[in-house]
């Protein structure tokens, strides 16, 4: 049996970090509330987006138009958002193993822009090649970063340097649930085609009218369309950042505390054994005595 | 259903919802031209240019300096989907007249690797924001 200062000494250090857990689970529970209303906040500004351009692209058919035809050259261009500091369970490999562990792809098509830290590392250690990486824009994400990387993104789409662009994040369902999410940013709508006309068609509007031509609408909107997702997979992300350490945290508190209730019994334990030992060596001296 | 003498009005940018309520007529600038939209439009989406937003209400008026952005418009509503719009309490008129004068500048003096788009984008968004707060 281990010595009483042994376990003493043990458990005043699970102690400690217990209320460095506990801490952090309090800070990220108030940013996850921060960061889950502003998420619900700009939430209307995605799904009309979402819907306007669907609407113009159910309207529009099968046109020629460079962002609804995959490009060229087979690079796939895949923004990934992680965090920047770990301790957040397994929000961020859960993201970079959609893209690892990708049936279809191999490592030499794929082109990382990296949002975070920990994907970063992540993606170097596997040996994928990373184009791009920007951790300051996952702390606070402005809708100016976001517009700046798609157009970058944009560009070299059109240049035919990539052929497709793909999003990972992490969605926010709710509080305790986060979906890694892999969506298909550009050729826009070869994928999941069906579904997208299935869920408008319920609420079918009148025909709508463009002011402009349909190639120049396109390439009006689809730039900024592209911009939106970005902003939105941000916001979902840091939101479930935030959500993932919390729950992470909340079970590293109580599995401290299930250790420590364990080692309290050991202690106590230990204490009464040596107590008894005591007294049998007092009572065996005085009966030498005796 | 509503009367057929409002629509609904929906302002929604990025960050926040700027403005949902019933409207008698939004006046703004699109790519092609300054369109008025009354109730019971066509169907139609266009592009935002920068420029004034009037909101007319029953027996008022408001503005806005809208910069970027799409409408979507219905018979029964309008949607704005505005990149960026502000209230004229929200812009520093100091700095839309220096950036005015800086994009002029540039304008004016055509060096050779200056962004002759771009530039006019921010004089037309400083003409904006200095309009809205006359």
């Amino acid at each position: 049996m281990a010595s009483m200062r042994d376990i003493k000494r043990r458990k005043s250090s699970i102690q400690g970090t217990q209320q460095i857990t506990k801490a952090m689970k309090l800070v990220s529970t108030v940013k996850l509330q921060r960061a889950r209303a502003s998420a619900e906040r700009s939430k209307g500004y995605f799904t009309c987006m979402y819907d306007t351009v669907n609407n113009i692209l159910k309207r529009v058919g099968n046109v020629e138009h460079k962002y609804l035809t995959s490009g060229a050259s087979n690079k796939k261009a895949v923004i990934v958002i992680t965090s920047n500091r770990g301790l957040a369970g397994g929000y961020n490999s859960n993201v970079t193993k959609l893209v690892t562990k990708h049936p279809g792809w191999r490592k030499e098509d794929v082109e990382i822009y990296c949002l975070g830290n920990k994907g970063r590392e992540a993606f170097a250690r596997n040996g994928y090649v990373i184009k791009e990486c920007d951790s300051d824009i996952v702390e606070s994400p402005t809708y100016a970063d976001a517009a700046a990387l798609s157009a970058r993104l944009l560009a070299s789409y059109a240049a035919g340097e990539i052929g497709e662009i793909y999003l990972a994040y992490t969605f926010f369902k709710n509080t305790v649930s986060h979906v890694p999410t892999l969506l298909q940013l550009l050729p826009v709508g070869v994928s999941g085609d069906e579904a997208e006309t299935e869920e408008s068609a319920g609420g079918a509007e009148a025909v709508m009218n463009f002011e402009v031509e349909d190639a120049e609408a396109l390439d009006m909107l689809i730039p900024k369309y592209v911009t939106s997702l970005i902003y939105g997979a941000l916001r979902e992300s840091v939101a479930s950042e935030n959500g993932a350490r919390m729950q992470a945290m909340d079970n590293a508190t109580s599995n401290a505390e299930e250790m420590i209730s364990d080692l309290t019994l050991k202690y106590n334990r230990a204490r009464q054994g040596s107590i008894t030992q005591e007294l049998t060596e007092i009572i065996a001296g005085a009966e030498a005595l005796g | 259903m509503a009367d057929k003498s409002d629509f609904l009005l929906r302002i929604i940018t990025p960050d926040r919802i700027f403005y949902e309520n019933r409207a008698d007529m939004v006046e703004f600038n699109t790519t092609e031209g300054e369109i008025g939209v009354l109730p019971g439009h066509i169907p139609m989406t266009v592009i935002v240019k920068p420029g004034v937003l009037y909101i007319h209400e029953t027996g008022e008026e408001k503005k806005a300096a809208l910069h970027a952005g799409f409408a979507e418009i219905l018979p029964e509503s309008v949607t704005i989907l505005a990149e960026v719009i502000e209230w004229p309490s929200e812009i520093n008129e100091d700095r839309a007249k220096s950036a005015m004068e800086r994009a002029e500048r540039r304008l004016q003096n055509k060096a050779p690797n200056t962004d002759i788009a771009k530039a006019e984008t921010a004089l037309q968004r400083a003409l904006a924001r200095i309009q809205v707060l006359k």
